[in-house]
């Protein structure tokens, strides 16, 4: 077997995640008794030193977020920053979030409350996917019992420092999962996108200096607290470093979820991890990333999963889903269906994607229907989709051309030939 | 609860809405925000009703119209798809005689769509209230409608 990592599913599976007493058996919040005991700048240090790169899809540096957040100059009294948890967990084929949440909830609250300590934020919120209940439970319970505990609340363990966090939910908005998206959201309004700049490290939350990191780059911080930011680079890749959950979903034995070093490669995720595809079919291709993601063919397969070997090959490892498609199943089928969701999820706000969105649809479903012509309308969405990716206010009009540009570089012939077919894997 | 008291549960900021929206609609016997909850909130939160039907009708989770006892809110995300969740969604359809957004005669079920819910490997999966149905198949869906069914049944609403 590969070997499997326990750094941001520290605990999942092994103790029960009502019980704060088990986590604490377990070495829970023991991170956080000794980040207090140093400086906040250290914090912010050693997690830049790990290289810890945001888990949420992005990829932006974790250390580095955290400076610019502690470093944003604000007038005296209203010098309040704010740490925001996303746990909007929305790309299709991505759950890892929740089995972080529903699993270990203090792990992130533990995270959260040392990445706030580094960053001197006082109040903080967690925005978690109204559809994720039992995440909700769990993540509520942690955070009473947490207080309960004095890890949350007025002078956290005698150091000095307070901090309170609130959970806020979401309403069924995929757009929402986008960070600046989600602070209009926190502020009570509709979901619609900002302008950036101003980034959320100097101008977000409130206008504040603002935070904000995904669950499972939160998750990643009692460990690496613990053991060090030189232990952490031992893992992953040299620009990469660390553990990503991967969650894989599609044609495969076990659909499911593993933490293994950043740079595995994705025959190992599918072959060994995920026990092969499933029926012994051949593979086709996989969607990497969610519906924001490419497509990768079989000669792919060696690619190491991390983000820059990713980017090279013109590829995203986003998320970390991982989407297996086996060679019964369409290209264009699962084209129409990406692009459908981008349609359903356009906020509406500006105007590329508004009605981008809605051509992108009615190109593919041209081209469904076309006997002769096939490769005008295939030029036409790439020609479409990369005009959007230029003009689209914020990653979601931005996003279709990855699946886009990768299925046409990669899968051309049968998107010009093949007729619509409803078979798949069973 | 009484709406007055759910409201007071909240300090009158706006970044409170959507938690007060869920609230209410939560404890709606038929799962919906009315104007008049609107009203409420718009009150509660100085601030115009325009502002706060802005909001509650941007969210897709939010219903502005009287909806069933249960909400069933099926997958049709690529994952989904791929594994088959059109012959599953058609069976539903079939079995409660719906479209997409529709509500039984009984009032027992609305039945919606949603992106994804995050059970990918339980694929195809969805929804009643707040449990989670996963590896859906034609059969298995008529198992479940049913036990629903009996027991509203045996409850007698």
């Amino acid at each position: 077997m590969i070997t499997e990592y326990n750094i941001a599913l520290r605990n999942v599976g092994k103790i029960n995640p009502a019980s704060i007493q088990d986590y604490m058996d377990r070495g829970g919040y023991e991170a956080l008794k000794k980040a207090l005991q140093s400086p906040s700048e250290k914090v912010v240090h050693d997690i830049t030193k790990s290289g810890l790169r945001g888990r949420g899809g992005a990829g932006f540096s974790t250390g580095l977020k955290k400076k610019y957040t502690s470093q944003a100059s604000c007038v005296l009294l209203e010098c309040m920053r704010y740490i925001v948890c996303n746990a909007d967990e929305g790309e299709p084929g991505t759950f890892k979030d929740r089995i972080i949440m529903e699993g270990d909830p203090h792990l992130l609250v533990e995270g959260m409350v040392i990445a706030a300590y580094g960053v001197g934020a006082e109040r903080g919120y967690i925005y978690i996917r109204g559809e994720y209940h039992q995440s909700i439970t769990m993540i509520r319970n942690a955070l009473a019992h947490a207080h309960v505990h004095g890890f949350l609340g007025n002078n956290i363990l005698g150091s000095g420092f307070s901090l309170d966090i609130e959970i806020k939910l979401g309403a069924g908005s995929y757009l929402c999962g986008e960070e600046l998206t989600l602070l209009e959201s926190l502020e009570g309004k509709r979901g619609y996108p900002r302008i950036k700049p101003p980034f959320p490290a100097e101008s977000g939350l409130f206008g504040k200096p603002t935070l904000i990191n995904n669950v499972e780059t939160l998750s990643h911080i009692p460990t690496i607290m613990i053991n060090g930011a030189r232990w952490y680079r031992q893992l992953g890749t040299e620009t990469s470093p660390g553990t990503k959950i991967f969650t894989i979903s599609g044609d495969v034995k076990n659909p499911g979820y593993a933490e293994v070093e950043m740079g595995v490669s994705l025959s190992d995720l599918i072959y060994r991890v995920a026990g092969g595809m499933k029926d012994e079919r051949p593979f086709k291709a996989a969607l990497l990333g969610g519906a924001a993601g490419t497509f990768v063919p079989e000669s792919l397969l060696d690619v190491s999963m991390d983000f820059d070997a990713l980017k090279e090959k013109g590829a995203v490892l986003g998320s970390g889903a991982v989407i297996v498609m086996c060679n019964d199943q369409s290209i264009l089928m699962m084209l129409d269906s990406i692009l459908r969701f981008f349609e359903h999820e356009s906020c509406g706000k500006c105007v590329p994607c508004r009605v981008g969105t809605k051509q992108l649809v009615d190109l593919l479903e041209k081209l469904k229907g076309a006997d002769d012509k096939r490769s005008d309308h295939i030029d036409a969405l790439v020609y479409q989709s990369e005009l959007m990716a230029k003009t689209a206010l914020c990653p979601l009009g931005q996003s279709p051309v990855l699946a886009i540009n990768s299925a046409v570089r990669y899968f051309r012939d049968e998107l010009e030939t093949t007729q619509i077919s409803q078979s798949r894997c069973r | 609860m009484k709406k007055t008291d759910i409201l007071e549960k909240y300090l009158p900021r706006m970044e409170n809405v959507l938690l007060i929206l869920h609230d209410l609609q939560n404890n709606s016997r038929m799962n919906y925000l009315s104007e008049k909850d609107l009203s409420l909130v718009a009150h509660h939160l100085n601030t115009t009703l325009s502002s706060i039907y802005g909001v509650a009708s941007y969210y897709s989770m939010f219903s502005l119209t009287p909806r069933g006892a249960h909400i069933i809110r099926i997958c049709r995300s690529p994952v989904c798809h791929c594994a088959g969740v059109d012959d599953v969604f058609n069976e539903l359809a079939r079995i409660l005689k719906l479209d997409v957004g529709a509500t039984t005669p009984d009032r027992l079920f609305t039945l919606e769509t949603t992106e994804c819910l995050g059970q990918c490997d339980l694929a195809p999966a969805m929804t009643i209230d707040h449990v989670v149905y996963g590896k859906l198949t034609a059969a298995s869906i008529a198992t479940i409608i049913a036990q629903y069914r009996k027991k509203s049944a045996s409850q007698g609403d």
